[in-house]
């Protein structure tokens, strides 16, 4: 089976994804979320595994119980907030136990990089009373997918494996065996029936609730004496306990002193921690976000052995970086060099001159920032233009779209999770909410939970006017494929799911389809749908993703100078490639746009609200 | 023991920065290195920053570099190199790409851009090692302004103690075969216009 080993670099969502297919997995689902995003369709190249792309967490996570309960070894992928989609399961998940080994990936977000929050998801573990798994490198990623599938199975449980950002995106070497022969699977056996596990009726849920605790206990046993804790014992001033990203960077900021590294975050190994503490001066506690490790260490009888330094010096909020963990390491009084060794050039160049140089914050020139803003091209343009023409009170949902909340748009009022915008904007107008309200939402956060809001608002005679933005794709996550797209995650022709026909079958009456490049078109149906008082509208959204197949780029638009005036109107649609040049209006004394030809695809949103037609295309659409 | 070497790359979406910086730790894994590599996604494709860092050494843990120790940073637009120039320890390297790309905060009228003097006088006031590239003139010579990146890897390969072939074997496995010719053009294109210097 197995080949050579070579080593290669891999993101640690590629390593997640080839230890659980050499882990022999058959099934996994995930809903695309930064950054776990990249797992799947990793997974989806491995002959013998069926991965699929699942309309929420939640689906993506029954679909693994089901996997699992049938035999399978099944993993379910999703960001820390999908696993809150995802937690109805998941708790009582943990009461069934599994059939064949079941592994949750949570990737979580430090920093909040493409997040809403940055909650920390190893609390799940001790809410649900589960492992959790925390590797620090691709390697571990890798080799820690093989210990959760048979953690699962040994324990009969569920396990969680975390991940971060820092690890999900970063590349690290690891050794690959390349197999030699392609894997068969066994048709699975027929499915072994045992209701009392599998079916959470409250007689059956009290029964499990028991062992649940004492599966526990041994897990707790198997953490004591598993490989996947250790102690590095060296320098024992201070002993060092961590996991994680965040251990790598204490190693480098702690070289030479000794390490508790924890893989397995819950339930903890209180003897080995006990055991290391004794012998160490000063126990540090470094951690990303929450005081998780810390509080339960605080919570053991350490007999007087010594001080703990942790989250009074490391941050509880973003994501660590080496420079945050010697600070709050130096902070706490902690005998470390106070910078690291690269930042001294006398260390590096062979001189010991100090160096010459000013630092270069002495020099005060300000530099403007960079905000993500709407592609060129991006159909979404058209809309956030319009709405904010309209003075609409918009409550927006999770997406690129969101960049309507900044500069040039500033038209978004509420954004709070995935699907929430039709709720939200029903709720403000049940409520009585003076200001005229339209909900925007994509169309894959319409099938992974905008249906239940949408039926929940026509079932109680809401009024709202929701506008679903169908660009074809999933897009902020990189452009992954759903139930409107009609593709599935292998490239496979599906069942489209067509939008304007849910909101008809849900029992919308009044639909638009609009092309979303049509500025007055859109513009119109905002005014026609929230002109409607006594019943909810939809309006549909229909223009392609640049980054999509389906995109038709159409030659570049130019801006006549003789014509412009330097009004500045066609900066209102925040297009990257409409550029200010350097002749000024000699009325205005204002600089007149100009267009950037390699940045522009030709959607001629622009050109529309141009109020003085300066604009034009270069050349017709050959058809 | 090797020193660590710490490269930082930086740019907007749509730059080539992800590859680049992908090559560059493969490169390092190549020449017998521990290397790491780590970026952040999200927004990238939106226009916005884009900062990759990549660790050469016998043992790298931190997947990212410590601010002000970074050897070598590389910036693909020349706002980003200022923006990022702390990040450089004290006289180490920057190769900055003579490429502007307006952020909309300018586009739209709220921010000035710069002027080359201002940003090349922030970054020289930390280090004394700037090397300006024309890697976007040199890349639209050859046909595509997307070979800037690959234009910059030739310039910092003269920095390094690699032969330029182990470079062009990581090259050529991680761009499309029909631009394998054109990045090969482009890496010594960028090798040259350093060294002409």
């Amino acid at each position: 089976m197995r080949g050579k080993a070579t080593k290669r670099l891999l993101s640690g969502n590629e390593a997640i994804a080839l230890g659980a297919w050499e882990a022999g997995i058959r099934y996994a689902a995930a809903y695309p979320g930064t950054p776990s995003t990249e797992i799947l369709p990793a997974l989806a190249q491995y002959a013998g595994v069926l991965a699929e792309w699942a309309t929420n967490e939640k689906v993506a996570l029954d679909s693994a119980i089901g996997a699992s309960f049938a035999g399978a070894r099944a993993l379910a992928a999703m960001k820390h907030v999908g696993v809150n989609v995802a937690s109805d399961s998941l708790m009582s998940l943990s009461y069934t136990g599994v059939g064949a080994g079941l592994v949750l990936v949570s990737a979580d977000d430090p920093g909040a990089f493409s997040s809403q929050n940055e909650q920390d998801n190893r609390h799940y573990a001790r809410f649900g009373k589960f492992p959790c798994l925390e590797p620090a490198d691709s390697q571990e990623a890798k080799d820690y997918v093989h210990l959760a599938f048979e953690l699962s199975e040994r324990f009969d449980t569920p396990v969680m494996l975390r991940s971060t950002t820092r690890l999900s995106h970063s590349k690290s070497a690891v050794e690959v065996s390349v197999p030699t022969e392609a894997r068969e699977p066994s048709p699975l056996p027929p499915f072994e029936r045992k209701p009392h596990k599998y079916v959470m009726i409250p007689a059956h849920a009290r029964m499990r609730h028991p062992e649940i605790e004492a599966r526990l206990q041994a897990l707790t046993e198997y953490a004591e004496t598993g490989p996947i804790n250790c102690i590095e014992w060296s320098n024992k001033r201070i002993g060092i306990i961590s996991n994680g990203v965040a251990y790598q960077y204490a190693r480098e900021v702690f070289a030479g002193f000794s390490f508790l590294k924890l893989g397995m975050t819950y339930p903890l190994p209180k003897r080995t921690i006990l055991k290391f503490a004794a012998e160490v001066d000063t126990l540090v506690i470094v951690e990303e976000l929450d005081p998780f490790i810390e509080e339960q260490v605080r919570a053991l009888d350490l007999k007087g052995g010594g001080t703990i330094v942790g989250k009074e010096f490391f941050p509880l909020t973003g994501e660590l970086t080496l420079a945050r963990v010697r600070e709050g390491a130096l902070k706490a009084g902690l005998p470390i060099p106070e910078q690291s060794q690269a930042s001294r050039p006398s260390a590096r160049d062979g001189s010991h001159e100090e160096p010459q140089t000013p630092k270069s914050e002495t020099l005060n020139v300000a530099l403007p920032v960079r905000p993500p803003a709407l592609c060129p091209g991006c159909p979404h343009r058209s809309v956030y233009f319009n709405l904010r023409k309209l003075n609409m009170l918009v409550a927006g949902d999770i997406g690129c779209y969101a960049i309507g909340v900044l500069p040039p748009f500033e038209e978004m009022d509420m954004l709070i999770s995935m699907g929430a915008s039709i709720g939200m904007a029903h709720g403000a107008r049940q409520a009585g909410c003076p200001d005229k309200i339209v909900a925007t939402i994509g169309d894959s956060t319409f099938f992974h939970t905008g249906l239940p809001e949408l039926a929940s608002t026509v079932y109680n005679r809401g009024q709202v006017c929701t506008m679903i933005l169908d660009n074809g794709t999933t897009a902020m996550t990189g452009g992954q494929d759903n139930p409107a797209t009609g593709v599935t995650l292998q490239g496979e022709t599906t069942q489209r799911i067509d939008i304007e026909s849910v909101a008809r079958a849900m029992g919308v009456e009044d639909v638009w389809t609009v092309d979303a490049l049509d500025v007055k078109e859109v513009e119109q149906a905002i005014r026609e749908a929230t002109a409607i008082n006594d019943r909810p509208t939809v309006i549909v959204v229909n223009g392609a993703c640049v980054f999509t197949p389906q995109f038709r780029r159409r030659p570049a638009v130019v801006i006549d100078p003789q014509i412009c005036n330097g009004c500045g109107f066609c900066f209102r649609v925040g297009c990257p490639a409409i550029l200010k040049s350097d002749e000024t209006d000699e009325k205005t004394e204002r600089p007149k746009a100009q267009i950037d030809p390699l940045l522009c695809t030709g959607c001629t949103v622009c050109l529309q609200v141009c109020p003085r037609k300066a604009i034009h295309q270069t050349q017709e659409e050959e058809t | 023991m090797r020193p660590a070497i710490n490269f930082l790359f930086v740019g907007v979406g749509g730059q080539g920065i992800l590859t680049a910086s992908d090559i560059a730790a493969e490169v390092g894994l190549e020449a017998t290195y521990d290397a790491k590599k780590s970026e952040v996604h999200g927004f990238s494709q939106r226009g916005g920053v884009v900062e990759s860092h990549v660790r050469w050494g016998d043992k790298v843990a931190a997947p990212l570099a410590e601010k002000g120790s970074v050897d070598y940073l590389i910036a693909t637009e020349l706002l980003e190199a200022a923006r990022w120039i702390d990040w450089l320890r004290p006289e180490g390297a920057a190769l900055v790409n003579q490429q502007h790309i307006p952020p909309l905060s300018v586009t739209v009228g709220d921010a000035l851009y710069p002027s080359d003097a201002d940003i090349l006088a922030t970054v020289r006031a930390r280090t004394h090692d700037v090397t300006v590239v024309a890697g976007l003139a040199i890349a639209e010579r050859l046909g595509t302004p997307r070979l800037a990146n690959t234009v910059l890897l030739g310039a910092l390969s003269t920095r390094l103690d690699i032969p330029p072939e182990t470079w062009l074997a990581v090259i050529e496995r991680r761009v499309p075969p029909k631009y394998i010719e054109l990045n090969r053009q482009a890496f010594w294109e960028g090798r040259r216009t350093v060294s002409d210097e």
